[in-house]
C-alpha cells in the first residue's frame, strides 16, 4: 500500500525522495516545491486533515533544520510525513502552509517561537506560547535545559522589583545522570547541566 | 417604573436582528477575558471587540501553562517521561499514558501481549468515561444547570477510585511503561469496574432527561457556534468536536490499535455541529465506552502484563529483581540508561477523549529521544476560535467554550 502510494506521488512529482520511516509513509520534498506539493495532496490525493507542523534541530549537521508535516486522509485513513529541510542554517526559512490549511497557524507559530524557522508568507507569524519579546528558540539543541536569565516580560514589575526570569534550579531533578566523574558527584540531573554542591555552576 | 412585557420583547426582538446582521451603530468596546476566569476552565485568554453585546472580533492567547514538557523529554529517558504525560490532558491521565508507551513501542517494533492491550484498553475508556463526565457537568454548569455537576462528579469520584487502586494514585496515574504497564490488574478490580459500569449508565440517562430536552440548555446551544465539515478538517479538530461536524473519524475504528478492532462499538457522529451535536458527542461516547468495557472484562485475556521477551525495555517486576541476578541486571540497565529503543522516526495517535493526541519521536537509538513533539488535540480545537467566535453574544461564549471541552495542560504543553 505505502510502496504504490510512494510510486504514484513520485511518478508525479519527481522531486520526491523517500524517507526513511519506522511506521507510515514518509517522503522529503524540496523547500521551494513544498506549497505545490501540498496543494496537490490537498486536492488530489485526499490528505486533507493536516495534523501537525514541527520541526527537528540535527544540531551540528547541515542542513540543520528539518521542517515536519504530518497528514492523514479522511477518506483513505492513511498518514503521510513529509519532511522539507530548510537551505538556509542560521536563518531557516520555510513556506507557510497557513494559506492552504487554516490549522497550520498556529503550529507553525508554534515551531516559529519554540525553534526558531520563519515561515514565509505567514499571516502572522508572532510567538504563541512564550511571550512577545522572549528573545531565545527553547527548543534549538544549543539552549540549556534549565533556561536563560530573561528580563521579565512586564517591564514595570522588572523596574519595581528587580527582578527576572531565572535558569531553573535543577539539583534533584529526574533527570539523566551525566556521566563523568565518579559517582557521588554524578547523580541523575539534568544532562546538559553537571553541576552540584560540590562543583560550581561554571560562570561565563 | 413599570416595564411592560412589549417593550421587553421588542428590545429582545432589536437585538436578535443586531446578531444577524451586525449592523449596531456606536464604537466598539474592548473586552478582556482570562487567562484566569472560571469561564475559560484554565489559563486561556480571549481578547475581544464587542459592538454592543455582539463579539466582533477575538484573538486567543495562549501559553500561559507552557512548562517545556518537549524540552524535558530530550533530556530524560522514555520511561522517566511518563509522569510528564499525566500532566497533558489532565482529565484522562491514563489515556495519555497509553499513548504515549504506544507511540515508543511503535518506535521499538515492540508488540504487547493481549493482557497488557486489554488492560489499556479500560484504562482509556474509564479515562474517556472520567472526562466525557468531568466535560457534560462543566459544560451544564457553564449553561447554568448545576444539578448536572453534581449527579457526574459522584460518578467521577467513584472512577478515581478506580484508578486509585489500579495505579496507586486519583489524578496523577503514570501507569504504563514502555513495553507493559506498571502492576497487573489488583484482584476483583475487573468485578467493581463492572459495578461501576452498571451504576453510570442510569446517571447518563438522568443527565439526558435534565439537559437534552430542556427548553432553557437548547435555547442556549442549538445553532450556537456552528462549525461546518469544511472547517472542521480546515482547522485540524479531531474527536468528538470533529464528529458533532459530520465527519466520521475515529481512529479507534479507522486506524484500531491495542486491538479495538476486537470490540463491537458504534461511533456517534453529529450532523450540524452546534454546541448541542458536542454535547450529544459526550454522553453517547460514554455509552459505547461503557459496551466496549463489557465485552474487554467478557473477555480478559490470561497472561503475562508485559512484554517478556523485551529484556532492554521493560524492567521486571519487583519481586523478581530481588530474587534473580540476571533481572537484577536488566533492571539496573533500564534504570540508568532507559530502555534501549533503535533509531528511527515514529508517529503515532490515539483517540483520546479530546481528539487525537499524537507523539512525533525522533531516536538517534539508545535511552533517550533526541526529539519528542506532542499534539495536544485542545490546541487545535482551540485555534479555530478566532474564526467561530466572531458573530456571537457576549453570553454565547461560555457555551462555546464548555462545548469544545479543551484542557489548557495540553493546549500548552
Amino acid at each position: 500500500m505505502a510502496s504504490e502510494e510512494l510510486a504514484l506521488l513520485q511518478g508525479r512529482f519527481g522531486y520526491l525522495t523517500e524517507r526513511p520511516s519506522a511506521d507510515h509513509l514518509a517522503v522529503n520534498c524540496p523547500a521551494e516545491n513544498l506549497i505545490e506539493f501540498c496543494t496537490a495532496l490537498r486536492d488530489e490525493f485526499d490528505y486533507d486533515l493536516l495534523l501537525d507542523v514541527t520541526a527537528v534541530d540535527w544540531d551540528a549537521a547541515s542542513p540543520r533544520f528539518t521542517g515536519i508535516y504530518h497528514f492523514l486522509s479522511t477518506s483513505k485513513h492513511e498518514y503521510l510525513r513529509v519532511a522539507a529541510d530548510c537551505a538556509d542554517d542560521i536563518h531557516p526559512s520555510l513556506p507557510s502552509l497557513s494559506g492552504l490549511f487554516p490549522a497550520a497557524n498556529w503550529h507553525e507559530r508554534e515551531t516559529f517561537d519554540l525553534m526558531g524557522i520563519h515561515y514565509e508568507g505567514h499571516p502572522n507569524l508572532r510567538r504563541i506560547l512564550m511571550w512577545d519579546d522572549y528573545p531565545y528558540h527553547p527548543l534549538r539543541k544549543e539552549f540549556p535545559l534549565a533556561g536563560i536569565e530573561t528580563p521579565l516580560p512586564a517591564a514595570d514589575v522588572a523596574e519595581q522589583t528587580k527582578a527576572s526570569v531565572l535558569p531553573a534550579p535543577m539539583m534533584g531533578g529526574p533527570f539523566v545522570s551525566s556521566g563523568d566523574g565518579p559517582m557521588s558527584q554524578t547523580e541523575p540531573r539534568a544532562r546538559d547541566e553537571s553541576w552540584t554542591e560540590q562543583r560550581e555552576k561554571p560562570t561565563d | 417604573m413599570a416595564t411592560t412585557t412589549k417593550e421587553i420583547s421588542i428590545a429582545d426582538a432589536s437585538s436578535r436582528s443586531a446578531r444577524v446582521e451586525g449592523e449596531l451603530s456606536g464604537e466598539t468596546m474592548a473586552i478582556n477575558v482570562g487567562p484566569s476566569h472560571p469561564t475559560t476552565h484554565g489559563v486561556l485568554r480571549l481578547m475581544m471587540e464587542l459592538d454592543g453585546d455582539v463579539i466582533k472580533k477575538c484573538e486567543p492567547v495562549v501559553g500561559y501553562l507552557h512548562r517545556g514538557d518537549e524540552k524535558i523529554a530530550e533530556n530524560m529517558t522514555y520511561n522517566q517521561f511518563v509522569p510528564y504525560t499525566d500532566r497533558l490532558d489532565y482529565l484522562a491521565p491514563l489515556a495519555n499514558n497509553v499513548a504515549y508507551a504506544m507511540a515508543v513501542e511503535k518506535l521499538a517494533h515492540l508488540e504487547v501481549p493481549e493482557r497488557c492491550e486489554a488492560i489499556r484498553v479500560l484504562c482509556c475508556e474509564l479515562a474517556r468515561i472520567s472526562s466525557h463526565l468531568l466535560g457534560i457537568g462543566v459544560y451544564g454548569m457553564d449553561a447554568g444547570a448545576w444539578t448536572v455537576f453534581m449527579y457526574t462528579f459522584t460518578e467521577r469520584e467513584k472512577l478515581y477510585t478506580l484508578f486509585e487502586e489500579l495505579t496507586g494514585a486519583r489524578f496523577t496515574t503514570s501507569y504504563t511503561r514502555i513495553g507493559g504497564v506498571a502492576r497487573d490488574i489488583p484482584d476483583g478490580w475487573l468485578g467493581r469496574v463492572l459495578e461501576f459500569c452498571n451504576g453510570v449508565l442510569p446517571v447518563i440517562d438522568q443527565v439526558d432527561k435534565l439537559l437534552t430536552r430542556n427548553r432553557i440548555f437548547m435555547d442556549r446551544t442549538v445553532d450556537i457556534g456552528v462549525i461546518s465539515k469544511q472547517d472542521a478538517i480546515a482547522y485540524g479538530i479531531t474527536g468528538p468536536n470533529l464528529r458533532a461536524c459530520g465527519v466520521d473519524l475515529d481512529l479507534r475504528k479507522d486506524k484500531p490499535y491495542l486491538g479495538y478492532e476486537k470490540y463491537d462499538f458504534e461511533v456517534p457522529v453529529g450532523t450540524t455541529g452546534d454546541c448541542y451535536d458536542r454535547y450529544m458527542m459526550r454522553g453517547e461516547e460514554v455509552r459505547q465506552s461503557v459496551a466496549i468495557i463489557r465485552q474487554v472484562i467478557d473477555q480478559f485475556p490470561e497472561g503475562p502484563y508485559y512484554a517478556e521477551e523485551a529484556k532492554k525495555i521493560f524492567a521486571p517486576p519487583k519481586a523478581k529483581i530481588l530474587s534473580s541476578m540476571e533481572e537484577l541486571i536488566q533492571n539496573f540497565m533500564i534504570v540508568t540508561e532507559g530502555p534501549q529503543i533503535p533509531a528511527g522516526e515514529v508517529y503515532f495517535e490515539a483517540e483520546n477523549p479530546k481528539g487525537a493526541l499524537g507523539f512525533y519521536i525522533v531516536s538517534k537509538g539508545g535511552g533517550v529521544p533526541y526529539r519528542l513533539k506532542i499534539r495536544g488535540p485542545s490546541f487545535c480545537n482551540l485555534s479555530i476560535l478566532d474564526k467561530l467566535i466572531p458573530g456571537h453574544y457576549l453570553t454565547d461564549i461560555t457555551v462555546i467554550l464548555g462545548s469544545l471541552d479543551f484542557v489548557m495542560g495540553e493546549c500548552d504543553r
